[in-house]
């Protein structure tokens, strides 16, 4: 059975997706009214602190997504939010009401479950047209009803298949169908897309983004796949322990991480040695292995983790470049270096680069991406190169 | 010859297991009362004698209305202890639990002794109620162990999505739970029901002066005039049985057939 929509046609790369985000969304964003509010959210699960102090607004419309590794409480906040578990203490507001008293049953949210949580028993209608049970209209206008909804989610003619033939994609469909139809104000998604293989899961990416344009309503994505997030969402919460270390749109959470950790859990981030040389106001001169004298303004400076002794700076792999030693280019800083490693992908090729330090050694490798243009020689392992850069992009964590 | 030796065992045992169920409808049908070869005629006298028999009868309601209760009581209250069991955590789980479960290893005729003695104490009077009882305790681990199985391959996802898109707890159980677990409710019926149908320890001790199948079976075994009758009975069982088993199946292959799942066993 092929998938009801054309494959070719959805499945574009996960960058390209970012491009359907419309221009001035964001600024319309921030002037619509707060739809979940969180405050002070705390959740014992007996002596375990599961959510540690929660504060965030989500607002209508938005794409919101809760990025973290397993265990850091985003999935407990997506029930607190859909009324499965109860707070501790803190205040949890939706559309404006506390929703202190109100069950998962009573409240404007719907769920589409990990497991998608599809009725076996029931055919693809019937378990679309599920929370429709208590609803008052008559029997045409909900079968038009549920038709409307599966065409949404593009399984038109699916109607009387038993739901549990259907492959995980479809399944997924249905679970969307099934909580869209009761047009809730929120639709929570744990984990939605972890089922599906690679080239599934940038599909519904996609279809995902473009279906919340669609019916407008708030999607709040719960993931531990950060570049999921950083591809659909137009805010992202990332998460340790219980607590939010970083709320900002996607462009910031990768140009600007506010710590080392979220630094080290989006993408990749190299990390050389700095130290302090001097304070010149709000910007600081720091000397760093390999790379030299730096200023860092004050939007650049990040804190690190209490753990580290020294301080660091940081570059994403595709934020300098790497060229054969000796040919010309025009970057702000230059760098000599030796290749440790070369790691090709087709389209990008990784280097791992060794660079020189002023005693005569090398620095531990970096990482640098590198995208691969036609007729352009790759160097090979043990080439001296020559690393160009620009000091704004680089990160000082101290 | 790799394999034969084991084939020959395959065989032995499967001949000792059912060839004497085979000259059960044999003798039912044989018109000599002595159960020997070689047969003399056919008949069908056994079977109108053993329909004529009042106490034959007698107890075979009684085993019905047993078998019935004690089925229905047992995987009633089996439900409600195989979903505390695998859904919920409570003090004392492990232990409540191990105590449900117990009648399967405890010797019965023990079970049988104690029931009798604080039943004889406590003054209620023995009838096929108190057998209804006994077989209640019996069954009970039996019926859990199948619904536990049930319930412990439901997605807990599945009640909370039902709740989640407006159903009440209760709803949302009857829509969604009892429908995936009714082929596990089945079995359990139909096993408890085998089970008491054939008791006879504790039938013979608490049934006072009611007989049941087992026990009035037991009874006449001692005049040879009536084996033939016994015989007849038997084969009725064997078929009733027999059927059982068929429809129980049928129901379980259509519910797994119905949720998609994969089959995993069953009787046959």
């Amino acid at each position: 059975m092929t998938e009801p929509q054309n494959p070719d046609q959805t499945a574009a790369p996960a960058g390209a997706a970012r491009q359907t985000k419309a221009a001035g969304r964001s600024a319309a964003l921030q002037a619509a009214r707060p739809m979940i509010e969180c405050r002070d959210v705390h959740k014992y699960y007996g002596d375990y602190h599961a959510l540690r102090g929660i504060d965030l607004t989500i607002r209508a419309g938005e794409f919101f997504s809760l990025l973290g590794p397993s265990g850091c409480g985003k999935t407990t906040l997506l029930r607190v939010i859909a009324g499965f578990e109860d707070i501790s203490s803190g205040v949890v507001l939706i559309d404006g009401k506390d929703m202190a008293h109100v069950p998962a049953n009573k409240r404007p949210t719907n769920m589409v479950f990990q497991s998608y949580a599809i009725f076996p028993h029931l055919t693809v209608a019937q378990n679309v047209a599920f929370g429709l049970r208590r609803d008052p209209r008559k029997r045409a206008e909900k079968d038009e009803a549920v038709e409307e909804a599966l065409a949404m989610v593009g399984l038109t003619g699916y109607g009387a298949r038993a739901a549990h033939a259907l492959s995980g994609g479809q399944r997924q469909r249905v679970a969307l169908a099934r909580a869209l139809i009761l047009k809730p104000e929120v639709l929570l998604l744990d984990e939605p897309l972890s089922a599906l293989d690679r080239k599934m899961r940038e599909q519904m990416q996609v279809e995902l983004i473009k279906l919340q344009r669609q019916v407008g309503i708030t999607f709040v994505l719960v993931t531990h796949d950060q570049e999921e997030a950083l591809v659909m969402s137009d805010r992202i919460a990332v998460m340790f322990e219980g607590g939010i270390a970083q709320l900002d749109e996607p462009e910031t959470l990768y140009a600007r991480p506010k710590s080392r950790r979220v630094a080290d859990f989006i993408g990749v981030m190299n990390f050389l040695s700095a130290t302090i040389v001097e304070e010149q106001g709000e910007t600081l001169r720091v000397d760093v292995e390999g790379l030299g004298e730096i200023d860092i303004p004050a939007a650049q400076i990040a804190t690190k983790n209490e753990t580290d002794s020294a301080p660091m700076i940081g570059f994403r792999p595709e934020a300098v470049n790497v060229f054969p030693e000796g040919q010309p280019q025009n970057a702000p800083r230059q760098s000599g270096g030796v290749i440790d490693e070369v790691v090709y992908y087709g389209d990008m090729t990784y280097y791992d680069v060794r660079l020189d330090e002023e005693d005569g050694t090398t620095s531990e490798p970096v990482r640098i991406s590198m995208r691969n243009v036609f007729g352009r020689d790759i160097p090979d392992v043990g080439a001296r190169v020559t690393v160009g850069w620009s000091p704004a992009s680089m990160i000082l964590f101290r | 010859m790799k394999g034969h030796g084991l084939r020959v065992y395959a065989i032995a045992y499967l001949l000792f297991l059912y060839a004497p169920i085979l000259l059960l409808p044999l003798f039912a049908f044989n018109s000599g009362t002595i159960i020997a070869f070689p047969l003399k005629g056919f008949t069908t006298d056994w079977f109108s004698q053993m329909v004529a028999d009042a106490t034959l009868r007698r107890a075979f309601t009684n085993s019905m209305i047993i078998a019935v209760s004690s089925a229905v009581l047992a995987t009633s209250l089996g439900i409600f202890a195989a979903r505390a069991s695998t859904r919920y955590n409570f003090p004392f789980k492990g232990g409540i639990m191990g105590l449900i479960m117990v009648p399967l290893v405890l010797p019965e005729i023990i079970v049988a002794m104690s029931l009798l003695v604080v039943l004889l104490a406590i003054g209620v009077e023995l009838s096929i109620f108190t057998v209804i009882l006994g077989h209640t305790l019996l069954c009970m681990p039996y019926a859990i162990a199948i619904l536990s199985t049930a319930f412990n391959s439901l997605d807990q996802s599945l009640e909370e999505a039902a709740y989640d898109l407006g159903e009440t707890k209760w709803s949302a159980f009857r829509l969604v739970i009892l429908p995936l677990v009714m082929p596990g409710i089945i079995s359990a019926l139909l096993m408890s029901f085998t089970i008491s149908l054939d008791e006879f320890i504790i039938a013979f001790f608490l049934a006072g002066n009611e007989p049941t199948l087992p026990t009035y079976i037991f009874s006449q075994l001692r005049f040879p005039k009536s084996v033939p009758v016994i015989m007849a009975l038997g084969t009725v069982l064997v078929a009733v049985s027999i059927l059982l088993l068929t429809c129980a199946e049928y129901f379980r292959r259509r519910g797994v057939a119905r949720t998609g799942r994969t089959d995993s066993g069953g009787f046959v």
